[in-house]
């Protein structure tokens, strides 16, 4: 640590100081963590026992939603990553406009417009609004927990297929390197030896492509629980949008959103953390 | 030009045909005219200066270079661009190359079995008992476990080799095996490729090892341009090349 370290340190913390006085002082701004933490986790009136409030439900809704998204998101991206690739004219075209459509364009003008189709015409032919809120299927703590509660099941659907389809088109072109950075010897020695375009694909392009591209996927992974906080914007009941009810109703701004961000902080940072962890003892096994 | 391919074996059936193949990279002429036709159990040297079509050549004949003129036979059946069915012919057709290209995500023995367990439909007890004879063969059956980055790269070549021979083929292909190793480990992989001659498997090799071109080869085809400009025995090739251009690249040979 150096005198440049010491007087830098003595600056962000004069900076802090200064924007918790302005705060404070010249906004008359009245603290009360303790209103915003009851959103958090509250005591149950009946029972008596603690339970998650509003923000912790949204935490939970947002990591379910981050699950499931990424889940479809990867096998969306594997399949138009591979037709990036492709031999064939059509599945290079439809993944190419897949691609550029939703890389320029906003992410909200697209989730809008997403939103609206799958809400107005897919649910209603594939039946999500005709499944009963109360039957045996839904109503088990299975479901819940994959899904959430189920009188929110097509809003969670809504979104979560938004988010994965927004995702799915930058996986797809992580996906279009991985392929692509195998050398040409590799489908050379496979194709000779008689193998399918498929299974040289399956056997040997896949399984080293997908060693190279674990890293910048797991930073999509990350990206994509960030994300994820866009859906709000169609009222899905993750934890962005109960942030903003909370905000509103307690009237405390401050203290909600810092609470958020230190959730999603945690959140990110927690994988983050989990995948490089991860990386190394692969890259130790390696050697 | 000199093309006497039907004169050294007249009657056997071909196992492989060339007949007018020409091959373009835009407006260069990688192959141009190419006769040339194989039959069963020979063993055919290409050899010529870097950039003459060899390599195109032989890629042409189980099609990892399309051909844009002319007709290519592989045991009977014609291979064409983008046609159905080139995986069977492939399976007919081993092919061994500079860079080896072995699985580096699969062990050895893994890299030996996966053709046959694929495309055989061989079971995985067979397919490693067939893959662990040919790496005896090819005297590298303690190195099946590990993974080709911790091989040397004449024992990459020999499982490539192998590999190569699990699929059971009728005509091997070799493109310059021998140039991407280091003096002392080409004799391992010549060795290896002698004893195939010996078993009468037919070859169609690319290299410039002269010695081994001597040994075993029924005919040399020399290669210029895209074109061949000679086909001749070993003996007459090496000692009395006719044309001036084997002349001039024979004696840039020997002058390394
Ligand atoms: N994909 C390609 N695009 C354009 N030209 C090519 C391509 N592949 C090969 N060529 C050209 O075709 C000619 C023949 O190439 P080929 O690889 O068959 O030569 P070679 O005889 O095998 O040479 P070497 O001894 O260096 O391997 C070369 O001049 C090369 O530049
Ligand atoms: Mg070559």
């Amino acid at each position: 640590m150096t005198l440049v370290d010491l007087v830098l340190f003595g600056l962000v913390a004069a900076l802090i100081a200064y924007a918790a006085y302005r705060v404070n002082d010249v906004l008359v701004y009245h603290w009360n963590w303790s209103r915003v933490f009851n959103f958090v986790i509250r005591v149950d009136e009946d029972t008596g026992s603690l339970v998650p409030n509003l923000l912790l439900q949204g935490l939970a809704t947002t990591l379910r939603l981050a699950a499931w998204a990424t889940v479809l998101a990867t096998i969306i991206g594997l399949v138009m990553g591979y037709w990036r690739t492709s031999k064939n004219l059509t599945l290079r075209i439809i993944s190419r406009c897949y691609v550029e459509l939703i890389r320029n364009i906003p992410p909200v003008v697209f989730i809008f417009i997403f939103y609206f189709f799958v809400s107005s015409q897919l649910f209603p032919v594939i039946g999500i609004d005709s499944i009963d809120r109360e039957g045996a299927l839904v109503t088990n703590s299975v479901f819940q927990f994959f899904f959430g509660d189920p009188k929110l099941l097509s809003n969670f659907l809504a979104g979560m297929l938004c988010l994965a389809l927004f995702e799915a088109a930058y996986i797809t072109e992580i996906v279009r390197a991985g392929i692509q950075s195998i050398d040409k010897g590799q489908w050379e020695a496979a194709r000779a030896m008689g193998l399918s375009r498929f299974n040289v694909l399956r056997d040997v392009i896949l399984p080293q492509a997908i060693r190279k591209i674990l890293p910048p996927l797991a930073g999509q992974f990350i990206t994509l629980i960030k994300d994820s906080a866009i859906v709000s914007l169609i009222s899905i009941q993750e934890l962005t949008f109960l942030a903003t009810e909370v905000a509103s109703s307690t009237t405390k701004v401050f203290e909600t959103w810092i609470t958020v961000a230190a959730m999603y902080f945690v959140l990110c940072y927690g994988f983050a953390s989990v995948f490089r962890y991860l990386e190394k003892r692969a890259a130790k096994a390696n050697r | 030009m000199t093309n006497n391919a039907d004169q050294t074996t007249p009657q056997s059936t071909p196992i492989v045909e060339l007949v007018g193949v020409c091959k373009w990279y835009g407006e260069f002429s990688a192959l141009y005219d190419i006769n040339l036709s194989i039959s069963n159990g020979e063993k055919v040297v290409i050899c010529g200066p870097s950039g003459s079509g060899k390599s195109t050549l032989i890629r042409c004949i189980n099609q990892l270079e399309v051909h844009q003129a002319g007709t290519i036979t592989v045991s009977g059946r014609e291979v064409k661009p983008e046609m159905k069915g080139i995986e069977h012919i492939r399976r007919d057709v081993g092919m061994v190359f500079q860079s080896f290209n072995l699985f580096p995500h699969l062990t050895v023995v893994d890299n030996l079995t996966l053709g046959p367990i694929r495309n055989l439909g061989m079971s995985k007890d067979d397919a490693t008992k067939t893959a662990m004879e040919y790496l005896e063969r090819v005297q590298i059956a303690e190195q099946a476990d590990k993974f080709p980055v911790q091989l040397s790269g004449g024992q990459q070549q020999r499982v490539a080799i192998a590999r190569a021979l699990c699929m059971k083929p009728k005509l091997m292909l070799f493109d310059e095996p021998t140039s991407a190793l280091d003096p002392e480990m080409i004799s391992g992989v010549l060795d290896v490729m002698i004893e195939l001659a010996n078993d009468g498997m037919t070859m169609i090799v690319v290299t410039h090892e002269m010695g081994f071109a001597r040994q075993v080869a029924d005919r040399v085809v020399f290669m210029d341009n895209g074109e061949i400009v000679e086909i001749a025995d070993p003996e007459t090739f090496f000692n009395n090349p006719t044309t001036d251009r084997a002349q001039l690249f024979l004696s840039q040979l020997l002058s390394h």
